[in-house]
């Protein structure tokens, strides 16, 4: 395979306009499939979770999943689409084994939510609002695994083995309209675009949004016309972008690509390619068959869908705060600069921060838990902030437990520490660590004693009036407590002790 | 008047995946002319103010509960399977197409 020439990036936007389409896919975290009982759950044996209906079985039938047509709704809402009044689902006619139905199970022309729009916030605080034609509901394809070739590629495979336990769970997929006019900028807002998206998706509580696991995965349609011109060229529809790093990246390696192809004279394929991650570039794949060549109808298996009015404004009701806004609000009342908030956001620690503040902690205290030694303890075990096993909950009671002196930050660590190893609440690990504060005077003043007649030119000193040399004794006394004395109380009793 | 083309017989064809030979290209041809020229005929009764019928019973939001149940077992799913291997249904290559 020859590699492409590719045009410098600046060339490229100097001399063409770059035409934008992302089509996101998510999958809903529905219990079961869209069409059956199956459940969904990711990561099962192979062919466990199947049935006759998900299997393309002679005689099986399809019947509606109520909570993922609720969960394309108010995807819907929050995307501001209006809601059809009344839809169909279609049939996709395609011979591809990752379907044993020969058809996936989709929508046409009447998509259940058309007609919104996302406004995106840049980097730099600039807005771009998208568009978006329509958001609709079908079902997921199997997962095929090609043996024989190199690394599960296609190419040169010998055959391919098809697990199904994936082949119809719900999905919605939402496609932008022509995104146009972002010129340099388009990479960065089809990234801007997918992480709003995401973030919205999460907020509503309808699909995981991994997009390492593939419940969310965005397909990016590009294409460029020269420079002041409003023709659009032909497009490419790039597969396989699985970050939010990949998209940019994707975006505009495809500028780049198309731009040479373009300035040399060539024509632009239509065509399905596939992004590389390793190498951030893109190669061609199959043709795309037309719409026609799908042959959709309506699906005669399923009645049509007509949400009535008052569920749908019902389920207006249960849309959360957008996340931009939410964030917003956040800042101004945890007074955040940008860039506080943008770590908090970027860690993924905005909800347990809220949960942290809500069950009762300071929020400057909540925040410096979760963005420092709690974010640390997650990146050391390679998990997420979500999944360390310490609660809000008892974070807040940590943070309280500092407040009222009973333990100090040092000590508060290791109660996070006990938590985190599974050794119950923070109160069960103060009590069976013994780590409570050392806030009784008489034993502290003992030991204060102890520690000044050890040092007995130290003494001296403070006597002297250096209250600097104090610091040896209050590490003495640290030690000789094991670190539980607040030692901010040791070094007023030094003081005191010493007539200083 | 309808006309079916042999190309576009050809077309169907190959998306239907239907080994078909030059003289079944002329047969389906005139017949599937003859078909839609049948259907046809409901345009001169019915005409635009009457919406096309996709379902035969007056019925909508026919909706299930999002509740698991119990499906086949994997050597159940493999059971009818004409080759199958490591608990995964076995296809032949898949050819000039990326998934």
């Amino acid at each position: 395979m020859t590699t492409p020439e590719l045009m410098d990036y600046a060339e490229v936007v100097d001399r063409f306009d770059p035409v934008l389409g992302l089509e996101v896919h998510v999958e809903l975290s529905t219990a079961t499939k869209m069409f059956c009982g199956c459940p969904t759950a990711f990561g099962g044996e192979p062919n466990t979770q199947v049935c006759p209906t998900c299997l393309g079985l002679p005689g099986s039938l399809p019947v509606v999943n109520a909570v993922a047509v609720e969960s394309a709704i108010r995807i819907g809402l929050a995307l501001n689409c209006e809601i059809a009044e009344w839809c169909r689902f279609a049939r996709k006619n395609y011979f591809y084994p990752d379907m044993p139905k020969n058809f996936q199970t989709s929508q046409y022309d009447e998509p259940i939510a058309f007609n919104g729009w996302l406004d995106v916030t840049l980097d730099d605080g600039e807005v771009v609002r998208v568009e978006v034609e329509r958001a609709h509901m079908e079902e997921d394809t199997g997962k095929s695994l090609h043996v024989g070739g190199a690394t599960g590629r296609i190419h040169g495979a010998e055959h391919s083995l098809l697990d199904y336990n994936r082949a119809g769970v719900p999905l919605i997929e939402i496609v932008t309209k022509t995104i146009t006019g972002t010129g340099a900028r388009a990479p960065e807002v089809a990234r801007a675009y997918v992480s709003t998206l995401r973030d919205l998706l999460k907020a509503l509580d309808v699909s995981d949004v991994r997009m390492d696991q593939g419940s969310l995965r965005c397909d990016a349609n590009v294409s460029l016309m020269p420079s002041g011109t409003t023709v659009f060229g032909t497009r490419t529809e790039t597969k396989n972008v699985n970050s939010l790093r990949s998209v940019e990246r994707a975006v505009r390696y495809e500028m780049t690509r198309q731009a040479a192809v373009l300035a040399s004279g060539g024509s632009i394929l239509q065509e399905t390619r596939h992004f590389e991650e390793a190498s951030g570039t893109t190669r061609g794949g199959r043709r795309k068959e037309t719409s026609e060549d799908y042959r959709y109808f309506p699906e005669p298996d399923l009645v049509p869908i007509a949400p009535a009015r008052d569920w749908v404004e019902e389920l207006r009701g249960t849309l959360p705060e957008p996340p931009a806004e939410r964030r917003r609000r956040v800042q101004a009342e945890w007074s955040l600069t940008d860039l506080e908030l943008r770590d908090l956001v970027n860690a993924g620690a905005l909800d347990l921060v809220a949960a942290t503040v809500a069950a009762g902690a300071p929020p400057a205290d909540a925040r410096s838990w979760w963005v420092s030694y709690l974010a640390q303890q997650a990146n050391n075990r390679g998990v997420e902030l979500t999944e360390l096993p310490i609660t809000p909950t008892q974070v807040a009671r940590v943070i309280a437990l500092v407040t009222d002196g009973s333990l100090t930050n040092k000590l508060a660590r290791e109660v996070v520490d006990g938590v985190l190893a599974d050794e119950g609440d923070p109160d069960q690990v103060v009590a069976t660590r013994g780590l409570k504060v050392v806030s009784d005077d008489s034993a502290l003043t003992a030991a204060v004693d102890e520690a000044l007649a050890a040092q007995p030119d130290v003494a001296v000193k403070i006597r002297d009036g250096k209250h600097a040399a104090a610091g040896a004794i209050v590490g003495a006394v640290m030690k000789a407590t094991n670190g539980q004395a607040d030692a901010k109380r040791v070094r007023q009793l030094i003081l005191d002790r010493c007539g200083a | 008047m309808p006309s079916i083309s042999r190309a576009e017989v050809a077309h169907l064809a190959r998306l239907a995946r239907l080994a078909v030979t030059e003289e079944e290209l002329d047969l389906f041809a005139g017949q599937l002319d003859q078909i839609v020229a049948a259907v046809a005929q409901v345009g001169q009764v019915a005409d635009q103010d009457i919406p096309p019928t996709s379902h035969a019973v007056p019925l909508t939001n026919v909706f299930r509960r999002d509740q698991v149940r119990p499906g086949l077992t994997q050597r159940q799913a493999l059971a009818s399977a004409p080759a199958a291997e490591d608990g995964r249904f076995r296809v032949p290559r898949i050819l000039g197409e990326e998934a």
